[in-house]
């Protein structure tokens, strides 16, 4: 941890030309819920400000006000003016961490997840899906007094998990079919590996069978958006460095990635290092070459999968693919491209889910608001499946579509092209 | 505030409806400006019956109350400088009826305008007012305010849209007004006391607001003027022609360059000026017609070229240009403070010339635009809050602009409204007797002066 005297602190130019317009708080899923200046993005930008200055004491309660906002990049995105209020929090918690570093975040982000091999070996998150490892997030996260039935809602995040990591199944190599026309590499997510691993081995076959030989480094480390999220930079930026240099081994032209969290992440790296003479260049190569599955799947050739899947399907965007990358189209595409699918827009498809990684067991309350506003829409358009390329959304849509009843399918899009494929034309 | 009367607003609207953490009390003490001071608590109320017995409260203990919209005010109209409660009225955002056959919806105050838009529109209705900021001001706000906006030339302002309203007055008895008719003079039009009250003669819960049917063609046409002057000119020659266009929007060189160094939407940057203007109906052929008319009339006073929007997003790129004005302004200076006066439509051109004049004889920019069509302006002078010297001359030039506007037979603010920061120039915008009896009804409906006081009258 860096002294006291060179704390990385939030620049003025991040909030000094606010002019207070509160353009930005119709588009902020905390705001709508609430209705407070406090939960808004104007209202975050201000007190950052009144912190930092020193006209208000950064009390804990300050810095929740951080910790409340969804980082869904919606003010972001809408600013006139180019303040990034998202940024800002994320800073500020940051901040918050140089100020007061808290021990468990210490061993949770530099400790286990910076290292996939001991994460598995403890197999943390696997344990999520048992009561007992839940608690122990909870425990860990330092909030015992859960609401009722929050515990119930948690469960119902977790997709059915695979037996083993995909990281120890996945072979380093898989091969394309018939004539490679590119060698790719895969960043293989933390959340897809133990979560979601039927996912990116679908991800990794789609490749394969629209001729790229696909390399899966086995070291590469967790991107670093959960210790972001948690205030930790510095970790953030170790996780970095190491993640480049393992890509640069493989002589790769693309590196993919089928998590959206991830995919902005390491789109980050080239601006998080840029102060960083001996890295600048290589992380801005780095992040130039970085690529949603369904972004790089709409950039080649691809080849129109023959089997069909009749159903109404919508698409969820994950803020951090839309806003964080700017893919909107790619994935609609996708899923257009396959027979037999009917796609429907849904309402305020690009309005946060409430995930925000783990808002529903740091912010259970405010998190079912935003995804009952979510349900409502999905709903609403009649679909049997809602797609989206994002571990965390999926998770969170799990659990509405659960505490709804309901019979709606969650999954990746690359999911349905894989079934598509896997199935013979009709 | 006292722990007792924080307790009993928690007993009217329930804890979640009251704020006071210094970090809420931080954040609800600026409204649009770089005005700013907190209040001593927030209240959020969610019916009509609420505000009633919060103001009973208030003036029983005498507690300042300034009602807030969503804080995007010019005029530092919700700015709590003498502490107290600030009554934000963001919840109560319902519509409570919409009455399509009679073209007319009932709301909360609180609700957001381009929301109210978005759903009457579904209906194949429209609801015309549309300040720049819809998507971040309240109903009750822009009645507060009497807003207006680019369509109000052909349209009309807030006000003329407004068939009723409840409010609760100061002592927190609940007044209606008006109704379901078009046509009403039984009694005082007491709704137009309550509109552009600026939130001091009591607190708006509820509008009945008119609706006409959503035209269907609208045309946009952008003409560049290598003069400024002619540019001014032209605003007149249209109207004078007898055309009622909707939108007539006026934007100079010094705002064209401040959009194009921030977002590159390929405006043109040799002119001294552009016009906007935007014409629409139900009629395909008369509307066509309308713009090719103006495109004439915009060419015979010195326009260089005339070019109309030939599809939707062409449209969209000359608003956004728009409605990028003010924003882009705050990305290439620190500080702005933008006016709002009016000047009598043949003024315009003398108007626009003396401004320039201030800031050349100062030495601080001045971008102008603004709602021409109506004559009025929105002077931006571009400084930094942090030199003392330039705040110094900004306020001298301040007082010049209004100056100005009153020279010219105008006046200090065409939808901004007074707040605080005009009322230094209000005497000289207003006639004597007129602020006597305005100051007596306020007296009147407030006789201890709690309701946002020190705003929008001098004491
Ligand atoms: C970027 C930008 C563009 C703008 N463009 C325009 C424009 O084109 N045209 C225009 O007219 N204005 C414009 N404004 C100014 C502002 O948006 C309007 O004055 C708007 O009507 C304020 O609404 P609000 O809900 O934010 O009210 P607030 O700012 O919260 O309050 C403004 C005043 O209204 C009073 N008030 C609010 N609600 C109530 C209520 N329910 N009952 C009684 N009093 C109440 C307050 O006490 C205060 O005096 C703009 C502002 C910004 C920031
Ligand atoms: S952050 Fe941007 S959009 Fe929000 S109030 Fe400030 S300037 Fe306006
Ligand atoms: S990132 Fe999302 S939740 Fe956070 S302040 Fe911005 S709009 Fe609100």
């Amino acid at each position: 941890m860096s002294q006291k005297n060179d704390l990385h602190k939030p620049s003025e130019n991040e909030y000094l030309s606010c002019i207070r317009c509160g353009l930005c708080l119709s588009n902020c899923p905390t705001y709508r819920e609430y209705l407070t200046e406090t939960a808004s993005p104007r209202g975050r930008v201000a007190l950052a400000r009144k912190g930092l200055e020193g006209d208000l004491k950064l009390t804990p309660n300050l810095y929740e006000q951080m910790y409340a906002c969804f980082d869904c990049l919606a003010c972001n995105e809408i600013c006139p003016v180019g303040i990034r209020p998202a940024d800002l929090a994320l800073e500020m918690r940051y901040f918050q961490e140089q100020m007061n570093p808290k021990r468990w975040k210490g061993t949770l982000f530099s400790g286990l997840l910076s290292k996939p091999k001991s994460m598995e070996r403890v197999t943390f998150p696997l344990r999520l899906y048992q009561m007992l490892g839940v608690r122990r997030l909870v425990y860990a996260l330092g909030l015992r007094l859960l609401m009722p039935g929050q515990l119930r809602d948690m469960e119902a995040m977790l997709p059915h998990l695979p037996q083993r990591p995909l990281r120890s199944v996945l072979p380093e190599i898989t091969e394309s079919h018939g004539r490679s026309a590119r060698k790719v590499g895969f960043f293989l997510g933390c959340a897809q590996s133990l979560l979601f691993a039927d996912e990116s081995a679908a991800t990794v076959r789609v490749l394969a069978r629209n001729g790229c030989t696909v390399i899966t480094p086995r070291d590469a480390k967790c991107c670093g958006m959960p210790a972001m999220g948690y205030g930790r930079q510095d970790t953030v930026l170790d996780m970095a460095r190491h993640n480049i240099e393992v890509f640069e081994k493989s002589g790769i032209e693309k590196i993919i990635t089928d998590c959206a969290t991830c995919g902005s992440t390491l789109k980050e790296y080239g601006k998080l290092l840029s102060d960083d003479p001996r890295w600048a260049e290589r992380a801005k190569s780095f992040s130039g070459r970085v690529r949603d599955i369904s972004e790089f799947l709409m950039e080649i050739p691809i080849i129109k999968p023959e089997g069909a899947i009749d159903a109404r399907i919508t698409y969820h965007d994950p803020c951090h693919l839309r806003r964080g990358q700017d893919v909107r189209q790619e994935p609609r595409e996708l899923i257009k491209m396959i027979n037999g699918a009917e796609f429907v827009e849904m309402n305020e498809a690009d309005w946060c889910c409430g995930s925000a990684g783990s808002q529903l067991i740091t912010h259970y309350g405010t998190s079912l608001k935003v995804l009952n506003r979510k349900m409502d829409n999905v709903e609403g358009s009649g679909a049997d499946i809602i797609a989206s390329g994002c571990p965390g959304c999926q998770m969170q849509l799990n659990v509405g579509v659960r505490r709804r009843r309901s019979k709606i399918r969650v999954v990746h899009p690359v999911l349905l092209l894989d079934e598509a494929y896997s199935k013979k034309g009709t | 505030m006292e722990e007792k009367t924080v307790k009993e607003l928690k007993k009217i609207v329930g804890r979640d409806g009251v704020l006071h953490t210094p970090e809420d009390l931080a954040v609800y003490g600026y409204d649009g400006t770089f005005e700013d001071s907190s209040p001593d608590i927030v209240v959020l109320p969610e019916t009509t019956e609420q505000v009633s017995r919060i103001l009973q409260l208030a003036g029983r203990e005498r507690i300042p109350v300034v009602t807030r919209g969503m804080g995007s005010g010019m005029a530092g109209a919700s700015v709590p400088y003498r502490g107290g409660i600030v009554l934000t009225m963001t919840r109560m955002n319902r519509i409570i009826e919409l009455d399509e056959e009679n073209g007319m919806v009932l709301v909360e105050s609180g609700i957001i305008t381009a929301e109210l838009q978005a759903e009457v529109e579904k209906k194949g209705l429209y609801y015309p007012p549309d300040p720049s900021s819809n998507r971040q001001s309240t109903i009750g706000g822009n009645i507060a305010c009497n807003a207006g906006g680019p369509r109000c030339l052909k349209y009309g302002v807030t006000g003329d849209y407004v068939l009723g309203l409840t409010v609760v007055l100061p002592d927190g008895r609940i007044l209606k007004t008006g109704g379901k008719t078009i046509k009403d003079v039984v009694g005082y039009d007491l709704k137009s006391l309550f509109t552009g009250s600026e939130g001091t003669l009591g607190v708006i819960t509820e509008a009945r607001l008119k609706l006409i049917a959503k035209p269907d063609v609208i045309h946009t046409a952008s003409a560049e003027f290598p003069s400024l002057n002619d540019a001014s000119r032209t605003v007149n020659a249209i109207l004078s022609a007898g055309i009622v266009p909707v939108t007539l929007e006026l934007i100079d060189d010094t705002a064209i360059a401040c959009i194009e160094e921030a977002m590159s939407l390929g405006l043109p940057r040799d002119v001294e000026a552009m016009l906007i203007i935007e014409t629409d109906g139900s009629d395909k052929d008369s509307v066509a017609r309308e713009i090719e008319r103006i495109g004439a009339i915009c060419k015979e006073n010195g326009a260089r070229t005339v070019t109309v929007a030939k599809d939707e997003d062409e449209r969209n790129n000359l608003w956004k240009a728009r409605r990028s004005i003010a924003p882009s302004l705050a990305r290439m200076s620190p500080n702005k403070l933008g006016e709002d006066i009016t000047v009598p439509r043949n003024a315009i051109p003398e108007a626009v010339r003396r401004l320039k004049d201030i800031s050349a004889r100062h030495g601080l920019p001045i971008a102008v635009f603004g709602h021409a069509g109506d004559g009025n302006l929105h002077p931006n002078v571009l400084f930094d809050l942090r030199n003392p010297d330039e705040r110094a001359t900004m306020e001298k030039m301040i007082a010049e602009i209004f100056e100005t506007a009153l020279d010219l037979g105008g006046t200090l603010s065409g939808e901004h409204g007074i707040g605080s920061l005009k009322l230094p120039f209000m005497e000289r915008a207003v006639d004597a007797v007129s602020l006597d009896v305005q100051k007596s009804i306020r007296n009147l409906l407030d006789p201890l002066g709690i309701m946002n006081p020190g705003k929008a009258l001098p004491e």
